[in-house]
């Protein structure tokens, strides 16, 4: 994992990383890399992966409304809204 | 008052020797005095509490009240709570009013159950020291110069110094367990499922759950009832009957098997631990259990996995967090991408950028077989590790933590040393089972963490165990010096 | 050099439940921006998705009518973006396990042939919300109440090879999804939408050139149209050197402009896995038994059923079922006892024009089926002819009742009885006395062409009423004496 890499990953995430700390992050992230690192040494062939603990299945709901208008409850806590929307910078397609 | 139990504190209140807006008050009081030092509230909400209180007094008047109606508990603040501030521990959420309670909240209202406040907590639950908070570090009440452990310190040390009766909390990999046993208390992680999510901040969904922190296994028997069941808000929530929690409480250990894993008392746990752990295995014996030596061989998989999967889903599950409709917006964005990083950087602590990293490498494009696919596998082989153990054996035990509580700073330069705080705790989430710790001694005035794990939905079985345990020891009933 | 087009297409339908995919907040159109967001649209904190059991009935549905296998077992996963009408920070969707395996459509090209469209699965998602460009102060605006409606995405193998055959397939799965009633087809509302994918090759050239996606087209004008450029840059870019680079491209029919919105190397690296938040969805029998009985009949055995025992003409029974009320109307005026050929004639006649002149919808007939049955019926045992069955039609469409109350109001009862009738001839040949010496004095194959002047003044004193059948027989017969 180089600089690179995490600025790409940081790309990714949205996340922005000041150069003065791409080193200590990726130092970082490269020393919980070599810890997952690990698992390459365990056998796992013919095992099936375990997205869940429980081999539960997905219930389904009823096609019914349930949920009211909350708009005014939702945008109170809003960091810029006007009439109704959520506003945010410029959206270029 | 404050040394009392939730079971002495409910007969009180029932009878009317003690009212609820007494009680409240008392522990209000002992948060005000002790708290400023402790930091173990994000929020108190005096207010709200008394009217509750009051509310719950009224219900008493009528008869027919709840059993725990009137009592006083603190919330992790990863819970939402209508109209109070739900913070999880974080800048991104520091202004965020919760416009909705979360199920659990919702449900120990309905028993009258009064909420004094908001604990605090590692930063979206992602750290064992509570040294990851936007609102500062907890600090143990046995030693204040050492953590009170993670991620739900703050609940721990609440309840360890007596400022409330007993606390939520979540466990995604030993958030529970780990600083109930750093603060001496008992702390129970239901099985996965057994507990509504809906209304509790997601960090790892499919390794989160919701449990309980008290003095003692007894409180949490008769707690845990209101927490557990299916819930139609939760896709993961299991439909499977809630149990009598407190119909095992007395039942004798005569017939009991135990399970004592190798891989738990090797290479990393002190020995003054390993001998608390062991003489609480040996009192267990003394009161009627067998133990044998058993093998959980892919315990060594555990820490690896985790850091792979609780990442992963981490990344995803923070991703909402973009300074558009709630929460930590940055100034004067540029534009969106600007929007985005900013708030997200600015509004995420350093842990939690870290994991978002760390959770998106291991799911990009080429590294997803060799990280998420293994690490899921991995988790299979753990999980049958432990299907094969419950054969033959009723339960396991074992150390919660490698070592008592150890200084601030101690841990945070080396984050894999940090993780390897929850070595013997993170198994159990990954297979979904039930865990708890209770306290089974002290070292240098630290205290020790005994862990019980069961079986799927073995809550009942694993309480009257502890409360056997707690009925021959005095573990569960030491306080700090200072907060007695 | 001669070029072959390559298409095949990705179309998001958008499905007809009352509520969201995850939430039960409503999905109806144009309600006041985020007035139907609720927390889980929104992406509050701690909330969690429940899926709509009616959103894996219409997909199902879907699976049915294409002849695809229904997935007993599928997973949602998350594909991760940052978007602000993507709340979550990802999609909700299906992977690798998605709920429609792979199917097909047969589609009929203008020239009667018939081309088969492979499709290569179906699988169900959430739809995002919509960023309003408006100016708010140099800001975008957002509303998520479209957020969470449920969609499956239907993706074509690459099938088709120029636009006409795209326009079809894309017209005839409009029709199939609103046929079978999992989408209201309503593609001003962005209901149905369409992405392109387009390649060109040398003809003959067995491996597929470089594609590009033209995303988002929801009319089949501005498809035909967008396809048609595409075609035209690529080819050109090709034989003036270049290379065509893999990139998602917009096309304005405003304009009539297309242009690159991403190219393939700033396109994200989703990381999909699945969804922790939901668990594996298990179809049992019983479920899909009851998606099977709730299958309406398929446009297709519709027409054959049409052709078959009721004896329409292919094009009959093709207009018939271009559109779900239509079909219904004639199914239902059949049941009422409506003779079939006379019910499409009328229908794609008379009614159509009517109900076009009144702007009216065929649900909002004032004609009822049954009581264009009873006109039918009128018109086959020659209670009225033709030219008073329009008279007929006019009363019913004024709501003057049924066709028998209308007949008997307006006497319009047709005259089929012989001495009313002789009578009538008896005095047109009386009035012309002239013409009938000229007809029995022409030869015998000139007669026949004579015999209308008779028909048309018999019809004239008849007011119309007279039947034509009885009346050209008694004619010819009192005309040969």
């Amino acid at each position: 994992m180089n600089r690179e890499d995490i600025q790409q990953l940081a790309k990714l995430a949205q996340l922005h990383i000041a150069d003065d700390q791409v080193d200590e992050v990726t130092n970082r992230i490269s020393t919980v890399l070599a810890l997952v690192d690990q698992l390459s040494a365990v056998d796992t062939e013919g095992v099936a992966p375990m997205a869940h603990p429980l081999d539960a299945v997905q219930i389904l709901r009823a096609d019914e409304i349930t949920e009211p208008n909350v708009r005014e409850q939702m945008q109170a806590i809003a960091p810029a809204t006007e009439d109704g929307l959520f506003l945010v910078p410029k959206v270029i397609d | 008052m404050h040394n009392q139990t939730v079971a002495q504190l409910v007969k009180q209140l029932q009878s009317k020797a003690v009212s609820s807006v007494e009680l409240t008050q008392h522990y209000l009081d002992r948060i005000q005095q002790n708290d400023a030092d402790l930091n173990s509230f994000i929020s108190v909400t005096a207010e709200q509490a008394l009217a509750q209180a009051k509310a719950a007094d009224v219900r008493l008047a009528q008869g027919n009240a709840p059993t725990l109606c009137g009592l006083p508990i603190a919330h992790k603040d990863i819970f939402c709570t209508q109209g109070v501030r739900t913070s999880c521990g974080s800048k991104m959420l520091d202004n965020f009013i919760a416009p909705y309670d979360a199920t659990i909240v919702q449900n120990y209202q309905n028993q009258g159950v009064v909420s004094l406040g908001k604990t605090n907590m590692d930063e979206f639950a992602m750290g064992s020291s509570n040294e990851t908070s936007y609102y500062g570090p907890v600090k143990n009440p046995w030693a204040t110069h050492c953590v009170p452990g993670g991620s739900s310190g703050g609940s721990a040390a609440a309840v360890a110094a007596r400022l409330a009766p007993a606390a939520t909390a979540t466990d995604t990999g030993g958030s529970i367990r780990q600083p109930a046993a750093l603060c001496g208390i008992s702390g129970l992680k239901p099985t996965y499922g057994r507990a509504s999510r809906y209304g509790m901040i997601a960090f790892a969904s499919s390794l989160d759950q919701a449990g309980l922190m008290a003095q003692t296994a007894e409180d949490i028997a008769l707690l845990l009832g209101p927490l557990s069941g299916f819930d139609p808000k939760d896709s993961t929530s299991v439909d499977h009957p809630v149990d009598d929690y407190t119909r095992l409480l007395d039942k004798p250990l005569t017939g009991l098997r135990i399970g004592i894993p190798d891989e738990y008392f090797g290479e990393g746990l002190e020995a003054s631990t390993e001998k608390c752990v062991r003489e609480a295995i040996a009192q267990f014996e003394k009161l009627g259990a067998t133990t044998k030596s058993i093998k959980l061989p892919h315990t060594s998989l555990s820490v690896p996995a985790y850091y792979v999967i609780a990442p992963a889903e981490c990344s995803a599950n923070l991703s909402r967090f973009d300074g558009v409709r709630y929460g930590y917006r940055c100034k004067n964005p540029q534009d969106l991408d600007d929007l985005y990083s900013r708030s997200r950087s600015e509004g995420f602590g350093d842990e939690v950028k870290r994991r978002i990293l760390v959770g998106a490498y291991a799911l990009s494009a080429g590294y997803y077989d060799a990280y998420y696919a293994k690490a899921q596998k991995a988790r299979r082989l753990i999980k049958q590790d432990f299907v094969a153990a419950f054969h033959d054996v009723d339960l396991i035990m074992g150390p919660t933590s490698p070592s008592p509580a150890f200084e601030f700073g101690s841990k945070s330069a080396d984050p894999v040393a940090m993780y390897l705080e929850d070595i013997y705790t993170i198994a159990t989430n990954l297979a979904g089972l039930p865990g708890m710790s209770i306290p089974c001694g002290l070292v240098n005035g630290k205290p020790i963490g005994l862990q019980i794990i069961g079986n799927y939905f073995d809550e009942a079985q694993m309480l009257g165990v502890a409360h056997q345990y707690q009925q021959a020891t005095h573990f569960h009933t030491l306080a700090p010096a200072n907060y007695k | 050099m001669e070029w072959e087009t390559v298409i095949g297409l990705e179309i998001h339908v958008q499905l007809a439940t009352k509520t969201k995919i995850f939430s039960g907040a409503s999905t109806a159109y144009g309600a006041e921006p985020n007035t139907q967001a609720c927390a889980i649209d929104l992406a509050m904190p701690g909330t969690l998705p429940v899926p709509n059991r009616q959103a894996f009935k219409l997909a199902a549905m879907f699976g049915l009518a294409i002849d695809a296998p229904i997935a007993r077992r599928s997973v949602f996963e998350r594909k991760n973006y940052f978007y602000p009408d993507l709340p979550k920070g990802y999609q909700t969707t299906q992977l690798d396990e998605p709920i429609v395996g792979a199917g097909h459509v047969d589609i009929t090209l203008d020239d009667g042939t018939e081309h088969r469209v492979r499709i290569h699965h179906a699988h169900l998602e959430e739809d995002a919300g919509k960023s309003l460009h408006e100016d708010y102060h140099g800001m975008s605006g957002i509303d998520l109440n479209r957020a969470g409606t449920p969609l499956i995405e239907i993706v074509t193998e690459p099938d088709m090879r120029n636009a006409e055959q795209a326009v079809a397939f894309a017209k005839k799965l409009h029709g199939l999804v609103v046929a079978i009633g999992i989408c209201d087809g309503e593609m001003s509302q962005g209901s149905l939408r369409f992405d392109v994918n387009i390649s060109v090759r040398p003809k003959g050239q067995k491996e597929l050139g470089i594609r590009t996606e033209t995303k988002n087209l929801n009319s089949f004008k501005f498809m035909e149209e967008a396809i048609e450029l595409e075609v035209e840059r690529q080819i050109s870019v090709i034989e003036s050197g270049g290379t065509i680079r893999q990139e998602t491209r917009l096309y304005n029919g405003d304009t009539k402009k297309a242009r690159s919105m991403r190219s393939k190397e700033d396109s994200n690296d989703y990381r999909y896995f699945p969804c922790p938040d939901l668990l594996p969805v298990i179809l049992d029998d019983s479920f899909l038994a009851e998606v099977a009985a709730a299958m309406p009949e398929l446009p297709e055995a519709k027409r054959a059923r049409y052709t078959g025992d009721m004896g329409l003409s292919e094009y009959d029974a093709k207009v018939l079922t271009g559109d779900v009320a239509t079909a219904v109307y004639f199914d239902a005026a059949v049941n009422a006892g409506a003779i079939p050929k006379l019910a499409a004639n009328w229908i794609m006649g008379d009614l159509a024009a009517f109900l076009n002149r009144q702007e009216l919808t065929i649900k909002q007939s004032p004609v009822t089926p049954a009581a264009l049955a009873g006109l039918t019926q009128r018109i086959d045992d020659g209670t009225v002819n033709s030219k008073m069955a329009k008279a007929v039609f006019e009363g019913m469409a004024a709501g003057e009742g049924d066709a028998d109350t209308v007949i008997e109001a307006k006497g319009l009862k047709q005259v089929s009885d012989s001495g009313a009738l002789e009578k009538i001839i008896d005095d047109v040949m009386a009035n012309n006395t002239q013409q009938v010496e000229g007809y029995r004095a022409a030869p015998e194959d000139k007669r026949a062409k004579m015999v209308g002047f008779f028909v048309g003044q018999c019809m004239k004193a008849s007011k119309g009423q007279a039947d034509p059948k009885q009346l050209n027989q008694l004619l010819v017969k009192k005309l040969n004496g």
